[in-house]
C-alpha cells in the first residue's frame, strides 16, 4: 500500500488555453455515448468524447469547437449550467481527460459528474452566467490566450481580467493539498470502519449469517 | 441544516469520521455491482495490490449489455461477451455473490436488490449506476457513484462524500384515474428543474406517496437523479414492511423481520423534523404526463400546450429551442396524437411486475397499431416469471409485443435494443437525452406504462383515459 499523500499531486492552479461548450443541461451521454462503454478499461475514450456532435454518420467532421484545429490544445473547458448531468458513468470525465481537459469553468455541474472529475483531480468550478458568458466569447476570441485556473485562490485570470469563481469546499481542500484520490486516506482509518459497522444493527447480522453458512 | 430526517439519522449512524478535506467517511451497507462501471475498479484495485474489503456485503449482476433475444454463450456481441467474461472472473476472484442469468435471478441492479430483501431501510447502499436512488422507495441512503469511487468502495467498504440538504417534497391529494407515480416524478422535475436538486436529497411525503405501493416509490426515486437530487427517499412505513417480510432475505431468516423493524421504525423522519425546503405539490390536479423535449424536465400534461420557448425562464430558452428541433413539435401543439415507431415498455423505473399488469389491462384483447415495433422487457427474471405464470406474456404476445429476457435494454441501448435513424419511441423508461436509445437522430418520449401500452395501440402518443382498461383474468 502506497502512502497517497506522497503519490497523489496537488492541484491548485491549472493553466493553459480555453474551449467553449456552449449549453445547457449537457448530459453524459452526450459527452460518451452509450456504445463506446462496452469496454473494461477507459484508454482510448479522449477520441469518442462527444462523439455523436463531432462527426455525422460517416464519421465526417460536423462543427463543433473540438473539431477545431485553433482549440486543438486547449485543456481548459468552459461551460454552461447542469454540465454532466444524467447518468453516473465515469467514462465521461474519463474521456475528457483523455482528450486533453485538466479543468472545466462552468454555471454549475451535475453532482456526480463533479464527484468523478475530483477522483480524477479535474477542479470543476463554477462562476456565474455573466462571467462565463463572457469568459466563453473571450475564449472564442483568443483560442491561443491564457487562462489561469487558481484553485487555492478561487480566481481565473485572463486576457488582463481577474474573474472570482467558487470551487466547492471540500474539493478545493482535497485538490489543493493533494489528497483527492480518497482510497489510501480512508483505508487508513481501519479500526473506525470496523467499529461503526460494528454498531450497525443489520449488519451483525449478515456476518453471522456468512459464518452460519461456513 | 436539516435535523431529525431519515437523512440525517441514517448518515449519522453510518459516519465512520471526517475526512481531513472536509468530506465524511460513510460505511456502506450494501454494494451493488453490474458490468459496466465495475471492471475498471476492479483493475484499480488490482494496480495498488488491495483486495475486496467485503465480498459479503457486495452482490452483482449484469444488466445493461444482456442481450434480450438470444443470451446463448458466447453473446453474439463479443464486446458484451468481453464485459461478462470480465464481470465473471472479477466476482469468482472476490467470491462476491452473483446473481447471473443461471440463477433466475438476474435482472437490472435496481430491480434485483429490492425483491431478493437486500434492499432494507436504513442501509447506506452504493452502486455505479445513477438510478441507484432507486433503493430510497424503501428508506435507505442510495446514491449513484463513478468508478473510483467503485474502487473506494471495493477497497474499504466506505465512500466519501459531503452532507446534502433536504427537501421535503410533499405530494397531498387523490391521484387521478389513469394517472401513476411516474407522471408525479415527471411533473415534480419539470417543476423544480432538471438541476433543481443539486446539492440536495428528496424526501417524499404526504398521502399520495403514502398510497403508492413499494413499486410506484421506487419510480419516483428512481428519477431523483433526473431531478439533479443524487438521492430521494421514503419513510419506511407498513406497506414497506409488509413487502420486506414476504421477500427471500427475510423468508430465509425467521426472525431477523422482528429483530430489524425497531431500527427500521426508529430511523424514520421525526414529526417535528427540521427541512432545508419544503415543496407542496397536489396531485389530484395531475394528467397523465408525457415529455416533448429531449430532459425528462420537459414535461407536460397529456392536453396541455407545448410551451414556447420565449415563454420559458431564460436559461431554459436556448435548450427547449434544440429540443423541439430534435422533436420537430411546435410550441401551441399537444403531443396527443404524435406519431410513434417504437413502443418500450422497459428499464430500472417501470418494468415491474404491478407496472406490466396495468399495462396489459389496456393491451388485453386489442392489438398493436401497424408499423408499430412494441416489445416487454420485464426488469427481472422473476418478474418475467411471474408474469409468465400470470399469463401477461400470452395477452402481451396476443396483441403483437414481442416479449423479451431480462435486462436495461433500450433504455439505453447497449445491447442490440436499439432505435434506428430519427424513430420515435413512447418509453417506459427514464431519460429521453438526445442519442439515449442508440440512435443519435432518435425521438423518446417518456410516459407511464399505461401510457406506452395505449400508444403502442393507436400508434400515437393518446391519454390512457380514452381507453377502456379490461380486467385480467
Amino acid at each position: 500500500m502506497t502512502d497517497a499523500t506522497e503519490e497523489i499531486p496537488e492541484v491548485d492552479y491549472v493553466e493553459g488555453t480555453g474551449i467553449p461548450i456552449r449549453g445547457n443541461d449537457i448530459d453524459t451521454d452526450q459527452i460518451i455515448p452509450a456504445r463506446f462503454m462496452k469496454v473494461v478499461t477507459f484508454d482510448g475514450l479522449g477520441e469518442f468524447a462527444f462523439f455523436d456532435l463531432r462527426f455525422d454518420d460517416e464519421d465526417t467532421q460536423k462543427e463543433h469547437p473540438m473539431n477545431e484545429e485553433r482549440f486543438g490544445d486547449a485543456n481548459v473547458m468552459v461551460v454552461n449550467n447542469n454540465f454532466g448531468c444524467g447518468s453516473s458513468r465515469e467514462h465521461a470525465p474519463q474521456a475528457l481527460m483523455r482528450w486533453g481537459i485538466d479543468a472545466i469553468i462552468g454555471e454549475g455541474f451535475a453532482e456526480i459528474f463533479a464527484g468523478n472529475c475530483l477522483a480524477l483531480g479535474i477542479p470543476t468550478v463554477t462562476a456565474d452566467h455573466e462571467t462565463i458568458n463572457a469568459l466563453q466569447q473571450w475564449v472564442d476570441d483568443n483560442p491561443d490566450g491564457e487562462i489561469e485556473v487558481d484553485v487555492a485562490a478561487e480566481t481565473v485570470r485572463y486576457g488582463g481580467n481577474e474573474a472570482s469563481v467558487s470551487v466547492d469546499d471540500a474539493q478545493r481542500q482535497a485538490l489543493v493539498e493533494g489528497i483527492w484520490d480518497t482510497t489510501a486516506l480512508m483505508k487508513a482509518n481501519r479500526n473506525a470502519i470496523e467499529e461503526t459497522a460494528g454498531q450497525l444493527p443489520y449488519l451483525d447480522q449478515r456476518r453471522s449469517d456468512l459464518e452460519a453458512d461456513d | 441544516m436539516s435535523n431529525g430526517t431519515l437523512y440525517d439519522k441514517v448518515w449519522d449512524r453510518h459516519k465512520v469520521t471526517t475526512l481531513p478535506n472536509g468530506q465524511d467517511q460513510l460505511f456502506v451497507g450494501l454494494h451493488l455491482i453490474h458490468e459496466v462501471t465495475s471492471p475498471q475498479a476492479f483493475g484499480m484495485l488490482q494496480e495498488r495490490g488491495l483486495e475486496v474489503a467485503r465480498p459479503d456485503l457486495t452482490h452483482a449482476t449484469v444488466d445493461h449489455i444482456v442481450p434480450t433475444a438470444n443470451q446463448d454463450r458466447p453473446y453474439a456481441d463479443d464486446a458484451a461477451e468481453r464485459m461478462m467474461s470480465e464481470l465473471e472472473e472479477n466476482v469468482r476472484n472476490a467470491g462476491i455473490q452473483f446473481s447471473d442469468p443461471t440463477t433466475g435471478d438476474q435482472g437490472i441492479v435496481h430491480v434485483i436488490g429490492p425483491e431478493q430483501g437486500i434492499t432494507q431501510p436504513g442501509k447506506t447502499i452504493v452502486c455505479g449506476d445513477s438510478h441507484t436512488s432507486t433503493h430510497g422507495a424503501f428508506g435507505a441512503l442510495a446514491f449513484g457513484i463513478g468508478t473510483s469511487q467503485i474502487r473506494d468502495v471495493l477497497a474499504t467498504q466506505t465512500i466519501a462524500m459531503e452532507k446534502q440538504q433536504v427537501r421535503k417534497i410533499e405530494v397531498n391529494g387523490e391521484l387521478g384515474e389513469g394517472v401513476e407515480a411516474k407522471d408525479i416524478i415527471l411533473e415534480i422535475i419539470r417543476r423544480l428543474g432538471t438541476e433543481g436538486g443539486v446539492g440536495y436529497v428528496y424526501e417524499y411525503a404526504g398521502e399520495a406517496i403514502e398510497n403508492l405501493d413499494m413499486e410506484g416509490r421506487m419510480s419516483i426515486c428512481n428519477m431523483s437523479i433526473e431531478g439533479g437530487a443524487r438521492a430521494g427517499y421514503v419513510n419506511p412505513d407498513e406497506t414497506t414492511f409488509e413487502w420486506l417480510e414476504e421477500t427471500d432475505y427475510f423468508q430465509e431468516h425467521p426472525g431477523k423481520f422482528e429483530e430489524l423493524k425497531p431500527y427500521w421504525e426508529s430511523i424514520q423522519s421525526d414529526d417535528d423534523a427540521e427541512y432545508d425546503d419544503v415543496v407542496e405539490i397536489d396531485a389530484s390536479e395531475l394528467d397523465p404526463v408525457v415529455t416533448w423535449g429531449t430532459t425528462p424536465g420537459q414535461g407536460i400534461g397529456i392536453d396541455d400546450p407545448i410551451p414556447a420557448p420565449e415563454d420559458l425562464a431564460d436559461d431554459k430558452q436556448d435548450t427547449a429551442r434544440r429540443a423541439q428541433k430534435h422533436m420537430r413539435v411546435e410550441p401551441g401543439e399537444t403531443m396527443n396524437g404524435y406519431e410513434i415507431d417504437v413502443a418500450f415498455l422497459g428499464s430500472c423505473t417501470n418494468a415491474r411486475l404491478p407496472d406490466l399488469r396495468r399495462a396489459a389491462r389496456i393491451v388485453k384483447g386489442r392489438e398493436v397499431a401497424d408499423d408499430v415495433r412494441a416489445f416487454v422487457v420485464p426488469g427481472s427474471q422473476r418478474v418475467q416469471r411471474a408474469a409468465e405464470e400470470e399469463g401477461l406474456k400470452d395477452i402481451f404476445e396476443a396483441a403483437g409485443f414481442d416479449w423479451r429476457n431480462a435486462g436495461c435494454s433500450m433504455c439505453l441501448g447497449m445491447n442490440e435494443d436499439q432505435l434506428e435513424g430519427d424513430e420515435a419511441c413512447a418509453s417506459s423508461s427514464n431519460r429521453n437525452f438526445v442519442g439515449r436509445q442508440g440512435s443519435k437522430d432518435g425521438r423518446t418520449v417518456l410516459m407511464n406504462p399505461r401510457m406506452v401500452a395505449a400508444a403502442a395501440i393507436t400508434g400515437e402518443v393518446s391519454d390512457v383515459r380514452d381507453l377502456e382498461e379490461v380486467a385480467l383474468a
